[in-house]
């Protein structure tokens, strides 16, 4: 009986690890698989949202030449609706990891702390994914929105701000202590990016300190990406830029987030 | 060296309460260790001590020859909560092949610890439908799939009718036989007298550290219940009489903060 001398392939270790990120995410994923509630509303809940837009502006005249106003808040939407679903769901998985207990028994395993954040990230962007080409394909052709550049590009946007979502989400939920709390989150994180974004009120007509407010939070870049690739058919350097902004703070907020997840707890 | 846990001067505070009073003991490699005491006695916190998850305010906790919850000892060390720490809308299978995953171990390693807790014919199941005592099972499953050197395990046999109860008693003693350390806390005396050795625990101090046939001769009675209970009495008047010098001592109007500071 010499059951101490198992051969480990994987030595110890709690660094990144690719194989832990990616089993992580298919855990996930398997979690999701069994709630076909969950996502049947992640895939069409977009989509119906957008419908209720198209409908409201229908009948609304635009000025010859003009912009409709549903092409500009609906493609809008497109990087909106992610970001707010992923931040939500997010928030409660973890929050479930926690009050399950499962996460205290995670941090006494090799899986590293931002191996499990990346897994979430993963998952989470992968369903984002598909929510997106599902958003973008019935907009375009059920309500006729108009988008100059590449709905791939649309797709791309929709996803790194879904895995903004994930980040933030898993950040929020650090310093959540309860259920009511982590869901008045989404408020608090959510709401006041979504007001400065430039979508309500162009950013040039904004109070100087409003503006340089907008000019901090991750979500404006990524509405402002979008409109670029309403407004022109080639990329633009701004677009990639501001793709780029979004996904620099994904992955800021991801190291936020593991710094802020304790090993050890009173 | 023989103790594959060493713990010296353990002070653990929750909030303002102090719930571990200074413990030191060693748990010897190889044996089934016993973890007793009522609920509320400090059971949980010190096993959180020694998985290395519980913030300590002094003291050592030593694992393997290394600091509790280094990164070294991830591989090497199994904990089971209380309360059954697995995914509620995943099946066994899955759930017990993910914590396989995270340690190196294929598929065909969770399906044998799968079936070393008695859940084979249940694996394809979602946990949230399972019964209590099965969720615990898989709970364990999801640990001993990593082959720990230490394993801790949290009241597992709670809920459990008494014939599973023998049976899982047994698995932990094979495994010890194997080599594998376990801590296993109770609150249940009858448990006690399967251990190897026991170490009695109660409002945060350690009142024994012992085999159960020392417990039985200083606790002068055969059962172990009836000798826990004298072992408290006599553990409470020395007690009572150190809680009234504390007493006397706040009386006299010095802080006991000052005191210490000053001894410092």
């Amino acid at each position: 009986m010499t059951a101490t001398t198992i051969d480990r392939p994987q030595a110890a270790t709690t660094h990144l690890s690719p194989r832990l990120t990616a089993s992580t995410a298919a855990r996930v994923l398997r979690q999701l698989r069994h709630d076909h509630r969950t996502i049947a509303m992640m895939l069409v809940l977009p989509s119906l949202l957008l419908g209720l837009l198209y409908l409201l502006w229908k009948d609304v005249p635009t000025f010859p030449g003009q912009e409709s106003t549903f092409d500009r808040v609906g493609l809008t939407m497109l990087g909106i609706f992610p970001f707010v679903v992923m931040f939500l769901v997010t928030s409660i998985a973890m929050l479930r990891e926690r009050t399950s207990g499962t996460l205290e028994r995670l941090l006494t395993t090799p899986l590293a702390r931002l191996d499990l954040l990346l897994g979430y990230g993963l998952a989470f962007g992968l369903m984002a994914a598909l929510q997106a080409l599902v958003t973008v394909t019935v907009a375009t052709t059920v309500y006729d929105l108009d988008v100059a550049g590449s709905i791939w590009l649309v797709v791309l946007i929709a996803v790194v701000d879904a895995v903004l979502g994930v980040a933030l989400g898993l950040l929020a939920s650090a310093f959540a202590r309860s259920e009511f709390q982590a869901v008045q989150f989404m408020p608090v994180i959510v709401l006041p990016q979504f007001f400065l974004c430039g979508l309500l009120v162009a950013r040039e007509q904004m109070a100087g300190w409003l503006q340089a407010i907008s000019d901090v939070l991750p979500l404006t870049y990524a509405v402002e990406a979008l409109q670029e690739v309403g407004r022109s058919a080639a990329e633009t350097g701004t677009m990639w830029r501001d793709i780029g902004i979004v996904a620099g703070a994904a992955l800021l907020a991801l190291a936020l987030a593991a710094a802020t997840l304790r090993r050890r707890t009173s | 060296m023989d103790a594959a846990v060493t713990v010296t001067d353990l002070v653990v505070d929750r909030g303002r309460r102090r719930v571990l009073h200074g413990l030191s003991f060693a748990v010897p490699t190889g044996e089934v260790t016993g973890l007793l005491g009522p609920s509320g006695s400090g059971k949980t916190t010190l096993m959180r001590a020694i998985v290395g998850v519980q913030q300590i305010r002094s003291g050592e906790v030593t694992v393997l020859g290394e600091p509790a919850g280094s990164p070294a000892l991830r591989n090497r060390l199994g904990y089971v909560t209380q309360a059954p720490s697995v995914y509620a809308d995943l099946s066994v299978r899955d759930n017990v092949r993910y914590f396989a995953s995270l340690y190196g171990m294929s598929p065909r390693e969770a399906d044998a610890a799968i079936a070393d807790v008695g859940l084979t014919d249940a694996a394809g199941q979602l946990v949230r439908d399972l019964s209590g005592g099965q969720m615990g099972r898989a709970s364990l499953a999801c640990a001993l799939v990593g082959c720990p050197e230490v394993l801790v395990l949290d009241e597992p046999t709670v809920g459990l009718d008494p014939v599973l109860r023998v049976e899982l008693w047994d698995r932990f003693h094979a495994l010890a036989a194997a080599g594998t350390t376990l801590i296993v806390s109770s609150h249940v005396m009858d448990e006690a007298g399967r251990c190897d050795r026991l170490l009695l625990l109660r409002d945060g101090d350690l009142i024994a550290d012992s085999t159960p046939a020392q417990l039985r001769t200083d606790g002068r009675s055969d059962d172990l219940e009836a000798a826990f209970l004298n072992l408290v009495r006599a553990h409470e008047e020395v007690g009572a009489s150190g809680h009234q010098r504390s007493d006397e001592r706040a009386g006299s109007g010095a802080p006991r903060g000052s005191e210490q500071e000053s001894l410092a």
